[in-house]
């Protein structure tokens, strides 16, 4: 019993953490944004306000709605749900993480999405489907450089379990791998685009025209709407989860260390402060881009990640240093 | 790896990057900054490199390198751009991603290329060659894609870098005077073209080079 309690114990902690956390970290980026704008912001707890008032309203579900579009929005929570937990956050060693590597990680994300763009169609509004296409035109630019981001660090550990990638990087001592740095570029990029931030989407804004992710919600309302706003707090969670482990993992608890808990959390929540501070002056100072050029965008991305998987290749997994043999001087 | 070689190994990664955004840049005005910075890489590797190795030779070139590259030839460009009045020139460039696609395939097979050349170096630089080989085929690249005369001399300068980076880490530099005589070439190249940006523009009222296809003796 003892024993099963302290296996599972820094994955219900990692889960919770992160369930309960996601609004916060979105109200907190709001808040910075806020702050960088001169406005004085509506707080860092406006998430869950939002949440309790949308769980205290009446649903209203369209006539001809099917099944799928009242099981969409929990599918896509638990996707999100079980997406945290896969990612290692305090603990390098969390049962759930041996469940599924990264592509399959990836996989996940996309079924959440699928379900979305399924459901965005299912009412047959015009705009359901103009933010289910949008969404699907995005998707299918960025799964493929996400999965390019993976590969480097995969390659570098030589497994794609994320459990001992993060052990291997945080293990590592100090050394600079500019492979690792074009991977972060491509990941951060791709956390924009798939996390409908700015310069592909943007988040509050309400013009049906322009919009991508809220156009897909337009239809929910009350407790749906509740649910999707959580999963899309966890969304965003997840990938500064991913980015965290797989480029800053210092600090996290090591395997069966479980003393190092209370100080691998406090360090996820520095870090998780400090990305989100970077996220709002990113969003900040760039400029929402046309949506023919959001392709450029992540094809950027791609080629970044390309980039670091062939530089990996070629400079850090190639021949051992070669003793310095100095010429004459001509 | 020793810190020296990571070092080398950072900046090596830096010029493919700057090389990549010189590729997809749109504004002449980015481009010239772009090109600066790598030259500014390129400096600051060269001093690494003649620090590790203690040829002395390395220090005049990366002080060569800093003036020229850095602070002259940029200063004449911007100077230019004012004058002929494209500072905010945008260029439409055609398909992005799929240049940067042909990018990636240019520096696969430039890694691909230099692999027996890499076996037979012995500096310590030698891996970073097949970086400076590609940087050289994404410059052809650039000055394949630009239409306009601007982009196209800046393109032309950002190989002669990558030529640079490539004797630098193949051989440890070209003799001194050979790159005093290729600095004072790239110098007066950038000038002539600088005269003849102001005849292109005269002749036909525009900087884009396809016009020059029309030319006919009468």
């Amino acid at each position: 019993m003892n024993r099963f309690a302290l296996f599972w114990l820094p994955q219900l902690m990692a889960t919770a953490l992160a369930l309960a956390a996601a609004p916060l970290l979105m109200g907190w980026i709001n808040q910075c944004r806020a702050w960088l704008q001169n406005r004085s912001g509506a707080g860092v707890l406006r998430p869950y306000r939002v949440l309790r008032k949308l769980l205290h309203k009446d649903a209203v579900i369209a006539r001809r709605a099917s099944v799928l579009f009242r099981l969409a929005p929990y599918v896509q929570f638990g996707c999100m749900v079980l997406a945290v937990s896969i990612v290692p956050s305090i603990a390098t060693d969390v049962p759930l993480s041996r469940a599924a590597d990264v592509i399959a990680l990836v996989g996940l994300l996309a079924l959440a999405r699928v379900f979305m763009a399924l459901a965005a169609m299912d009412v047959g509004t015009a705009f359901g489907s103009l933010g289910a296409r949008r969404e699907m035109l995005l998707a299918a630019l960025a799964e493929p450089a996400l999965l390019m981001v993976f590969f480097t660090p995969a390659l570098m550990s030589g497994s794609t379990a994320l459990g001992t990638i993060v052990a291997d990087i945080a293990e590592a001592h100090f050394s600079i791998y500019p492979s690792l740095a074009f991977a972060a570029a491509a990941f951060v990029m791709v956390l924009l685009a798939e996390n409908a931030r700015i310069p592909i989407d943007n988040p509050a804004t309400h013009l049906e025209l322009t919009m991508i992710h809220e156009a897909m919600t337009l239809e929910y309302s009350a407790r749906h709407l509740a649910v999707i706003e959580l999963a899309h707090a966890l969304k965003l969670m997840v990938y500064f989860l991913i980015g965290i482990a797989l480029f800053v993992p210092y600090g996290i608890a090591a395997a069966g260390d479980w003393h190092a808990l209370p100080l691998a959390t406090l360090a996820l929540a520095v870090k998780l402060i400090a990305a989100g501070a970077g996220l709002a002056v990113l969003e900040t100072v760039s400029a929402k881009v046309r949506i023919f050029r959001a392709p450029e965008f992540l094809a950027t991305a791609f080629l970044l990640a390309v980039l670091g998987m062939l530089i990996h290749f070629h400079l850090e997994s190639a021949l051992p240093a070669p003793e310095v043999r100095i010429e004459s001087a001509p | 790896m020793t810190l020296t070689q990571q070092l080398i190994n950072l900046f090596a990664s830096l010029m493919l990057l700057i090389a990549f955004a010189m590729l997809s840049q749109r504004r002449v005005q980015s481009l010239i900054y772009l090109f600066a910075a790598q030259g500014a890489v390129l400096a600051l590797n060269t001093v690494v490199v003649a620090a590790h190795t203690g040829q002395k030779h390395l220090y005049f070139s990366a002080a060569l390198t800093l003036l020229m590259k850095v602070i002259l030839l940029p200063w004449i460009l911007h100077r230019l751009i004012r004058r002929l009045a494209i500072r905010w020139d945008v260029e439409t460039l055609i398909n992005i991603p799929t240049t940067m696609l042909v990018g990636i395939v240019l520096v696969v097979f430039a890694f691909n290329l230099t692999i027996p050349i890499v076996a037979l170096a012995g500096t310590i630089t030698r891996s970073t060659l097949g970086i400076a080989m590609g940087s050289v085929l994404l410059a052809f690249l650039m000055l394949i894609t630009r239409r306009k005369a601007v982009p196209q001399v800046i393109g032309f300068l950002a190989m002669e870098n990558g030529l640079f980076f490539a004797a630098t880490s193949a051989t440890y530099g070209m003799p001194m005077v050979v790159e005093l005589g290729i600095a004072l070439d790239v110098l007066v190249g950038t000038l002539i073209f600088g005269i003849f940006f102001f005849h292109i523009r005269e002749t036909f009222d525009s900087l884009d080079i396809h016009h020059l296809e029309r030319l006919k003796e009468r």
